[in-house]
């Protein structure tokens, strides 16, 4: 447990502290009775899926839970200090001062209309920590610096949408360390950015810990947890379900709802084993037409790229090149996986084969025939036999519509009668986990999850060959997304569809995928048999990508490089 | 700090008594602007229903009487009681406000949708259009009207209606074009479904959305405007009691008999409010949200 | 190089106005066309200020005299020739040059207007900094008085205002004058509605930002919840507002013809009063035309204005 440590040597000890959101107690309780202690130059991690209520603990601590919401705790001491009799006056001595904060996603984290250097030269004005003008610009400069970002003096000057992703958070976090505090609260401090600016930021963080300082982590990603933390401490529906050391917990989960989080991480899971507990999908036989599986055999080339370029014309008029000659081909019944940071032109790949961006060079085959050459009155009738899946279902329904009716719109035009429609939709509901309760509602009464599931219907809905998914599980919580992947799984074993599947998670691309193709800039570096690729990078490029993911402790590493390196340690 | 994920079953039947419950909670402002605006339709069709004088007869006995039982609203110079007379007023009041709604917006939805489906040089062209209409101020849009065909209901309906439209235009262009880009629109053609079914089930509906609340909100802009013509003495000539006229008939004695001037001015706000507030609650429902 | 690129911008901001003043006057043109009856007629009238019809001579001498007995083509011609020479014709009814008589009562129209805008965007500011978004009835009740504050048509709170503060309380002069105290009441009669337009988009604005992640990140830093409304929020939710003010200008100026009515103030509003109901079609159309030329120079300081509270955006 926690008390390894003596109490006096304690800078934090929380004791049942208590979040509801006035308007609806006890359903607006965001915590129940959480506790916990934290030492200068420890890290605790505070994990756990949204609604966990993590980000509500985080914020009580700061004294922002938010305007509605009451706040109780039996003790709360921050360095002598009693935190529960605080005035907003108070607060704010202690907020940026002793306890520094850093939030998600710094591009709206940092005031989009501000330079970067006021920003964080901010809190050193606040505390009056800077007695000159002068010294303010060489502190906010020492600050850049001091976190790694290059040409600190120009950057200062800039405005957050001028910078790269990993040089804003780099900022918010320099933001949080402008007056040196004692306790650094991150609250998902690395979701949104490519893997190597993670482990970046990471080791920042590491840094930081290392000078002293305590960290609290909130993460819902368990692989960065288990690079960072000390304590772990397990949340579900305001409550915490388990607590420990980082080894204990990912080494011997006690708790079924943590060993169920864990499960669901892919990474260095076998292709195959299920992530979630949810069964496979039943087959509708009596109506198997919607399943009808294709007659091709798996070795048919479904799709074939060759050599397409896509250029966009970017600020000031320029032409750049964001595909450079990209070729693949996929086979019917296979999963090519498309792996690479944002902006290496993976989307932009899927894209042309959808013929929904047309190549500037190269062209697209599709089952042997012409595809992105054809007039898009010509390929109309063609486009079922491609779905695709994105992102964000939510801006991909049209928010009028019921599901029933986005369903019934992507049926082939072969389904005549109304009752027949009615049962085909019933059974792609079914088919994807969902009731027919589900039939009514819009897309903005689904949660993340259910809308993807409603997006896979409706992709599987006119029988494709091919569906393209593009970041299909990206904006979702570990458990959910474990489901989709099964569920993705499952379909492709009955449906014998081809996925080509987009990821900047590489656990996620390795679980799913047959082959792998990792682009970067505009180029594909290497692709081939996924465990080849995993086990035996041959491009540095790509071997940077696997060494930044973090591992989940007691799980194997995601190169035999990494192994390696484990093994000789 | 969503919900669970519930997959069905019995998690949904709460959330679907929830959305029920959310329908029949209309907030009460909502219903008072139905029944104001009831009512002053009610008089703009039946007048002689609601009245409880004759709005035209003179009684120099009881000329600018204040507010009493036998005249709620008080009398003019000429003893003519001012309740009737806003009523009978409101059939040519809320004609002009209807009607230059009727026209601005069929011409906004005309020339805005055109603008934002056709785009290039027509986008072009029709865009500065709406820029030149949008740079001359509505009533000396109305004024130049006047001063060439003379005043006529027509006329008004017709400057006011131009002199609102390119507003309109605008927006209903702007929104045409958010919602070509939409991910749905792009959805839709991956699913291989024809341009025009598109435009026909996706683009239409959704860029009209707001068409409704503008609807309601113009009616009441448009009122405005009307009146303002007949209050400088530019409007449809007497003795129809038209809101505006009955304003600029008040300026006159409004030292003493104040309620000549507070009262029509009170219809034109109230039913402007009502209106608005009517347009809001049905662009909020529209757009999805509770 | 971005004083170059500024330079640049502007030249094709008043070159793209040209364009709407001409269309402007294109659009007076077509109109005039469109007249029922004849114009010569009309102008006799106007001048002699009888109602009944001109012998041949009389009619030929004027169609002579405005160039009506031209094609339209050469009669557009010279009309938009003359406008490109600050010529916006004659007014029939007073014997002298639209410009000058327009010229002689814009500046209290102007002065009004502006006046008007800035109170505007004062209690618009005010109100949304100390009351928008809060848990309060403040709040609440600040929603409710804007959306009152744009259906209150000018005129009649003109009137009101005039009664209660000048006639009743005698704290200002109850008409004319062009002494700053004799502005309040107009001012205030135009800028209460507007505000109502300005403060429902800027307050929806400011309560969406407050919720924003940034701004929190401030409150994090120790920034107490007036500093983070001033110095983050308001700057954003100002944005929307800024882009209203261009259109702001012609109802503006509608609303002060209307104000100066009741006020019985010098300006645009008893030139277009008197120029309407006696038909005098080169006033009305000037005023048109100076009123667009007004509207492409807001414009282009709106534009500006926008581009520096919002660097992000390139006047390009």
């Amino acid at each position: 447990m926690l008390h390894l440590v003596q109490p006096e040597a304690q800078l934090l000890t929380v004791d049942s502290l208590r979040v509801c959101f006035a308007r609806n107690v006890p359903e607006g309780t965001a915590v129940r009775g959480v506790s916990f202690s934290l030492a200068p130059g420890r890290c605790l991690a505070i994990v756990g899926e949204s609604g966990s209520g993590k980000s509500v603990t985080a914020r009580a601590l700061v004294g922002l839970a938010g305007h509605r919401a009451r706040v109780h705790a039996r003790g709360l001491n921050f360095a002598g200090m009693d935190l529960t009799g605080f005035d907003d006056r108070a607060w704010r001595r202690i907020r940026g001062k002793d306890i520094g904060f850093v939030l998600q996603d710094a591009l709206v984290s940092l005031d989009p209309l501000r330079p970067v250097g006021k920003e964080i030269g901010e809190g050193l004005r606040l505390h009056r920590a800077i007695a000159s003008r002068e010294e303010l610009e060489s502190q906010v400069i020492g600050l850049l610096k001091l976190v790694g970002v290059q040409d600190a003096e120009i950057k200062a000057l800039q405005l957050p949408h001028q910078l790269s992703g990993g040089q804003r958070q780099r900022a918010l976090i320099a933001a949080a360390l402008a007056l040196d505090p004692r306790l650094l609260i991150a609250d998902e401090p690395t979701t949104a950015l490519d893997v190597t600016v993670q482990a970046q930021v990471l080791g920042l963080l590491e840094e930081t810990k290392a000078r002293g300082k305590a960290l609290i982590l909130i993460s819902h990603d368990l692989a960065v947890v288990s690079r960072m933390a000390d304590e772990v401490l397990v949340m579900r529906q305001g409550e915490v379900v388990e607590r420990g050391s980082a080894d204990q917990i990912f080494r011997e989960p006690q708790h079924a709802y943590t060993r169920q989080l864990l499960d669901a991480v892919p990474s260095g899971r076998r292709r195959g084993s299920r992530l979630s507990s949810s069964p496979a999908p039943r087959l509708p036989q009596p109506h198997g037409r919607l399943l009808e599986p294709s007659a091709t055999r798996s070795s048919q080339i479904v799709i074939e790229a060759t050599d397409l370029v896509k250029r966009f014309k970017g600020p000031g008029g320029i032409l750049r090149t964001v595909v450079d000659k990209v070729s693949f081909q996929l086979r019917s019944g296979e999963t090519l996986g498309l792996v690479g940071k944002s902006g290496s032109g993976k989307s932009t790949t899927a894209r042309m084969a959808l013929a929904l961006d047309l190549p500037d060079e190269g062209a697209v085959l599709f089952q042997g025939e012409a595809w992105t050459t054809l007039t898009e009155r010509e390929r109309r009738a063609r486009r079922r036999s491609i779905s695709v899946i994105y992102q964000d279902p939510l801006s991909s329904f049209d928010p009028c519509w019921t599901v029933r009716r986005i369903l019934a719109d992507s049926l082939l035009d072969d389904v005549e009668t109304r009752q027949e429609r009615h049962k085909r939709v019933a059974e792609l509901l079914d088919l994807v986990g969902l009731s027919p309760a589900f039939l009514n509602r819009r897309p903005l009464e689904l949660s993340g999850g259910q809308r993807q599931r409603v997006a896979i219907a409706r992709a599987i809905a006119p029988r494709p060959k091919v569906i393209v998914c593009d970041e299909p599980v990206s904006a979702l919580d570990v458990s959910i997304q474990a489901q989709i992947l099964d569920l993705l799984g499952d379909l492709k074993a009955q449906l014998r569809v081809s996925y080509l599947f987009i990821s900047h998670d590489l656990g996620v691309v390795r679980y799913l995928s047959d082959r792998v193709m990792v682009m970067r800039d505009g180029r594909v570096v290497e692709s081939g048999n996924t465990e080849a690729i995993f086990a035996e990078p041959q491009h540095d490029y790509t071997r940077d990508l696997l060494a930044a993911v973090p591992t989940l402790l007691g799980r194997q590493p995601q190169s035999r490089r990494d192994r390696d390196a484990v093994a000789a340690v | 700090m969503s919900s669970s994920e519930v997959l069905g079953g019995a998690g949904a039947f709460p959330h679907l008594l929830r959305t029920l419950a959310r329908v029949r909670t209309v907030p009460l402002r909502v219903y008072a602007a139905v029944t104001i605006v009831g009512f002053f339709l009610a008089a703009a069709i039946a007048p002689k229903w609601l009245e409880t004088h004759d709005p035209l007869a003179i009684d120099l006995t009881a000329s600018l009487q204040a507010p009493s039982i036998a005249h709620w609203l008080g009398t003019d110079q000429s003893g003519r009681d001012l309740y009737s007379r806003i009523v009978e007023g409101a059939g040519q009041s809320l004609s002009i406000g209807l009607g230059a709604t009727a026209l601005s917006l069929s011409l906004a939805l005309i020339l805005g949708v055109t603008a934002g489906l056709v785009g290039g040089v027509v986008d072009t062209v029709l865009s500065r259009l709406f820029d030149v209409l949008f740079a001359l101020p509505t009533l000396f849009l109305a004024l130049l009207f006047v001063t060439v065909f003379g005043t006529t209901v027509l006329t008004e309906i017709i400057a006011v209606g131009l002199g609102t439209a390119p507003g309109y235009a605008r927006m209903i262009r702007g929104q045409v074009l958010a919602v070509k880009g939409a991910g749905y629109v792009e959805a839709a053609k991956a699913l291989g479904h024809p341009y025009l079914r598109i435009v026909r089930r996706h683009i239409l509906p959704n860029a009209m959305n707001p068409l409704t609340a503008m609807m309601t909100l113009g009616v009441g802009q448009a009122i405005i405007w009307a009146s303002g013509l007949a209050f400088l003495g530019l409007g449809v000539a007497p003795p129809a009691p038209e809101w505006g006229a009955l304003l600029n008939a008040g300026r006159n004695y409004v030292i003493y008999a104040w309620w000549l001037e507070i009262m029509p001015g009170l219809a034109v706000v109230v039913f402007a409010l009502s209106v608005t507030v009517l347009g809001r609650y049905l662009g909020e429902r529209l757009e999805g949200k509770s | 190089m971005v004083a170059n690129s500024r330079l640049f911008w502007l030249a094709r901001r008043l070159a793209s106005g040209v364009i709407v003043v001409w269309a402007a006057a294109t659009f007076t043109f077509l109109v005039q066309c469109l007249l029922p009856g004849d114009r010569a007629q009309i102008i006799i009238n106007v001048m002699t200020g009888n109602v009944g019809q001109a012998s041949r001579q009389e009619l030929a001498a004027v169609n002579a005299k405005y160039g009506f007995d031209q094609p339209l083509g050469v009669q557009y011609a010279k009309y938009i020739w003359a406008i490109g020479h600050g010529d916006l014709g004659q007014s029939y009814q007073q014997h002298r040059p639209v410009a000058e008589v327009v010229a002689e009562q814009i500046g209290p129209t102007i002065v009004l207007a502006l006046a008007a805008l800035i109170a505007a965007w004062l209690i618009t500011i005010l109100t949304t900094v100390l009351a928008a978004g809060r848990d309060n009835i403040w709040s609440r009740l600040l929603g409710g008085v804007q959306v009152l504050l744009a259906t209150l048509p000018p005129y009649w709170l003109a009137t009101i205002l005039l009664v209660v503060f000048a006639i009743k309380l005698r704290l200002f002069p109850v008409a004319g004058g062009n002494s700053p105290i004799a502005l309040v009441l107009p001012t205030l009669a135009l800028a209460l509605e507007l505000s109502g337009f300005f403060g429902q988009v800027v307050v929806s604005e400011f309560t969406r930002v407050l919720e924003q992640p940034f701004v929190t990140s401030a409150r994090m830093r120790g920034m107490s919840d007036l500093g983070v409304r001033f110095r983050h929020v308001l700057r954003h939710a100002a944005l929307p507002g800024i882009t209203l003010s261009g259109w702001a200008l012609g109802k503006l100026l509608s609303g002060a013809v209307l104000v100066e009515a009741v006020f019985a103030r010098q300006g645009l509003g008893g030139v277009l009063v008197t120029a309407t109901s006696t038909r005098d079609i080169p006033v009305v159309s000037g005023v048109i035309l100076v009123s667009a030329g007004l509207f492409v120079l807001t414009s282009t300081v709106v534009d500006l204005t926008y581009g520096i509270v919002d660097p992000r955006i390139k006047l390009t």
